[in-house]
């Protein structure tokens, strides 16, 4: 290891510790994991921006030592498209959740997958509104309640990773809180891609969608149990790919599952400028 | 990952994991998931290294601590701060 | 480089401007009668090394404005009351968070689509209080293709000195219409630029406000200051807080930094004032209209002129105060059921008498119906008279 790469640890506001985060909320485990990343990839930290939306996802900004941007609820990936074509040389990264960049958010998400945007967006997927305390979101499993679905959920869910491919998203991954180690080399992955990044992070929110849905998680619907659902729940994609679509019925697929590199839009935008007789 | 046996004997009188008792909330995921159950919870729950010479120092108390209040101090860590 | 006259559309004027006062990033979303300023800083910008970019809607394209413009690069968007409806709360946050930009609305028939081709201006009051919560505004009008090209210059100037989102509150008829600009020389135009720190990152402390401006230093994104920057209510240090004492403070320091700067803000046009002793106080395309009505009316014998804003906010308070005591009575003519008419009342409070001249059918409100108002002021009976549509 290089002596001069900081470590992850030098990346934290300390001053600003303990965060929010319930005892037991994943949130912090995906948070470490994109400080992680961030080190192992030798970014110079003046040149890391940080932008988030709103949501218990979007407070981990605060948290971390660069230029940070907690911006309007949705709206992070369009705030960082004009932060990046700005000033390309930054290395973006938006911090959002389930419901910030799927629902309200969903409309600048598949833009910018489809522009492909040089970000890479590391989505804090809990399945719930944990802020604003438990409601459902666009990836909470049908059956399960929340506070704005106390008979069950009916809605079927999004899959982020297929939504952002479908859209345009150059690299696509996905990991969980337990799979930690790997969460931050996929993340790290994203970072090198130049083009538009998503992994799908799924995270934990024990006090109000575990304790809602115990049945789902042990009978306790704890952190622990929660982590464990993720370890029982979660296949490689070598692993799924010799699996029946009923073995595949309950399951969800971790790893890189789209590495397809393509001009980004701020290279395709300085060809064009270059074509016009101009430069930046 | 290093083991125990190939620690010199400067770096095994190191503690190998050191938690923050101030920072750590209680939530029991290193507990829990220790792959040696070196980990167990002090009378607040807060986890602290009750089984040290089972320590492998794979980190993963570390990486799974929602809260940066866990530190393994490895052998890499050891290289990088000389 | 001479100074060169042109005949431009106001939209192209708006554009013009824009590009002279620096804006090098554009991202906006297409909607009648504004989209002509998008086409042009799409083949502008690029000429000069700038970003275009059309977004995938409104809210998407403010957004992005006020990232590019905390990389210290000066950003600007256009449309039209639904999109600047969309646009409120990123406004808002811009407001909160103090970061320049600035908001061209072009106005047309509302509410809701209303008239997309036709001209009103019933978004007067929305410019001033469209986000929800206290907050500054400043919004320019201007009433005519060079006023498209000079006020946008100062919207963007106004925008980086304040550290405030400035609209530039424009109308179908001065967007659309065609009128000869000069455009002045660069050694002409006046550029403002934010104030940036001249302190060490370590010593930064991005909401701690000028003791004199009370606008804080902004340092750009990506220049070693790794700072925070929020919609919550937050404190010098840049990260939130739920104090009362230092909401207070936040709140009230961004309402003060442009409420005690009317005098370097607020700017009113008059015109044919000499002896009068009645006003039309019109803004816009209705300003032109009013100062058709108000020579008619001259050459008639009645002492009245023509009080223009050109700053719709801040208010011009002072100076429609000083107005009232010298006037009998001031006639609001706008194209809008009575929006600044209000504002005038206030201000006025009894010193003179207001009258409101108020329509909304799309059309440019007519000389002639101002000045029978004018003249029914005045107790005569109006030499041409056309009855307003019903």
């Amino acid at each position: 290891m290089n002596p001069d790469v900081l470590e992850y640890t030098e990346l934290v506001r300390e001053e600003r510790l303990p965060h929010i985060w319930c005892p037991g909320c994943g949130n912090g485990i995906v948070l470490q994991a994109v400080l992680r990343a961030v080190a192992k990839c030798g970014l110079d930290p003046n040149k890391v921006a940080v932008v988030s939306g709103i949501g218990c996802s979007s407070r981990a900004a605060l948290y971390v030592d660069f230029d940070t941007l907690h911006t309007t609820h949705g709206r992070a990936i369009a705030f960082a498209t004009g932060l990046k074509l700005a000033k390309p040389e930054l290395t973006v990264l938006v911090l959002t959740g389930d419901g910030d960049c799927a629902a309200i958010g969903g409309n600048h998400l598949i833009h910018a997958a489809r522009r492909n945007i040089d970000l890479t967006v590391v989505v804090f997927n809990n399945s719930v509104y944990g802020m604003t305390s438990g409601q459902h979101s666009p990836t909470t499993a049908p059956g399960s309640t929340a506070t704005t679905a106390p008979y069950g959920s009916i809605e079927p869910t999004f899959d982020l990773c297929r939504l952002a491919e479908a859209a345009g998203a150059t690299y696509v991954a996905r990991s969980t809180t337990y799979h930690a180690t790997q969460m931050a080399s996929l993340i790290e992955r994203a970072i090198k891609n130049k083009g538009f990044s998503l992994v799908d992070c799924i995270s934990a929110c024990p006090t109000y969608y575990g304790r809602r849905n115990r049945e789902m998680f042990g009978g306790s619907g704890d952190a622990v149990a929660m982590m464990k659902w993720q370890k029982d729940h979660a296949v490689s994609v070598s692993a799924a790919r010799q699996m029946s679509p009923e073995e595949l019925k309950d399951k969800f697929v971790i790893g890189e599952l789209v590495n397809r590199p393509a001009p980004d839009f701020s290279t395709l935008y300085q060809d064009m400028l270059e074509a016009v007789g101009s430069s930046r | 990952m290093s083991t125990g046996a190939l620690l010199t004997a400067k770096e095994r009188s190191v503690d190998p994991v050191v938690i923050s008792h101030v920072r750590c909330k209680a939530c029991g995921i290193c507990i829990a998931f220790c792959p040696k159950e070196c980990l167990a919870a002090d009378e607040h729950g807060k986890a602290y290294l009750a089984a040290p010479e089972r320590c492998t120092r794979c980190g993963l108390c570390e990486v799974r601590c929602p809260d940066f209040a866990v530190r393994v101090e490895s052998r890499d860590r050891h290289a990088v701060r000389s | 480089m001479p100074s060169e006259v042109r005949f431009l559309q106001g939209n192209e004027a708006c554009a013009e401007g824009a590009i002279a006062a620096g804006v090098r990033f554009y991202a906006g979303y297409p909607i009648t009668p504004s989209s002509e300023i998008a086409e042009e800083m799409a083949a502008k910008l690029p000429k000069v090394g700038g970003v275009f970019i059309q977004m995938e809607d409104e809210i998407g394209s403010i957004a992005a404005c006020i990232g590019a413009s905390l990389a210290g690069v000066k950003a600007m968007t256009a449309t039209s009351g639904p999109g600047f409806s969309l646009m409120q709360e990123n406004i808002g946050y811009a407001c909160m968070a103090e970061v320049p930009c600035v908001v061209v609305n072009v106005m047309r028939g509302g509410p809701s689509t209303g008239l997309p081709t036709l001209p009103a201006q019933g978004d007067v009051m929305q410019a001033r209080w469209g986000t929800h919560g206290d907050h500054p505004a400043i919004a320019v009008c201007p009433w005519s293709v060079e006023e498209m090209f000079t006020l946008t210059i100062r919207a963007v100037n106004l925008s980086e000195k304040y550290r405030t989102p400035v609209v530039l509150l424009s109308d179908e008829v001065v967007a659309h219409m065609r009128e000869k600009v000069r455009i002045p020389t660069p050694e002409e135009i006046e550029i403002w630029e934010r104030p940036r720190p001249t302190c060490p990152p370590e010593q930064y402390r991005p909401y701690e406000p000028d003791p004199v401006t009370d606008v804080p230093p902004m340092a750009d994104f990506g220049d070693g200051y790794r700072y925070n920057v929020t919609g919550l209510v937050h404190d010098e240090t840049g990260f939130a807080t739920i104090s009362p004492a230092k909401t207070s403070a936040l709140v009230e320091r961004l309402v003060r930094k442009v409420e005690k700067a009317r005098c370097d803000i607020v700017q009113v046009d008059t015109r044919h004032m000499e002896k009068a002793r009645l006003a039309v106080f019109a803004y816009g395309c209705a300003a032109r209209a009013a100062l058709r009505a108000v020579r008619d009316a001259r050459a008639m014998g009645v002492p009245v002129g023509l009080f223009r804003p050109i700053t719709l906010w801040p208010f011009p308070e002072a100076e429609v105060r000083a107005l009232a005591s010298d006037v009998d009575a001031i006639i609001v003519a706008e194209m809008n059921l009575g929006q600044m008419v209000m504002e005038v009342e206030r201000v006025v409070a009894g010193r003179c008498a207001v009258v409101s001249v108020a329509e909304c059918t799309g059309e440019l409100v007519k000389p002639q119906h101002i000045l029978q108002s004018i003249l029914q002021g005045t107790g005569s009976r109006p030499v041409t008279f056309v009855r307003k549509a019903s």
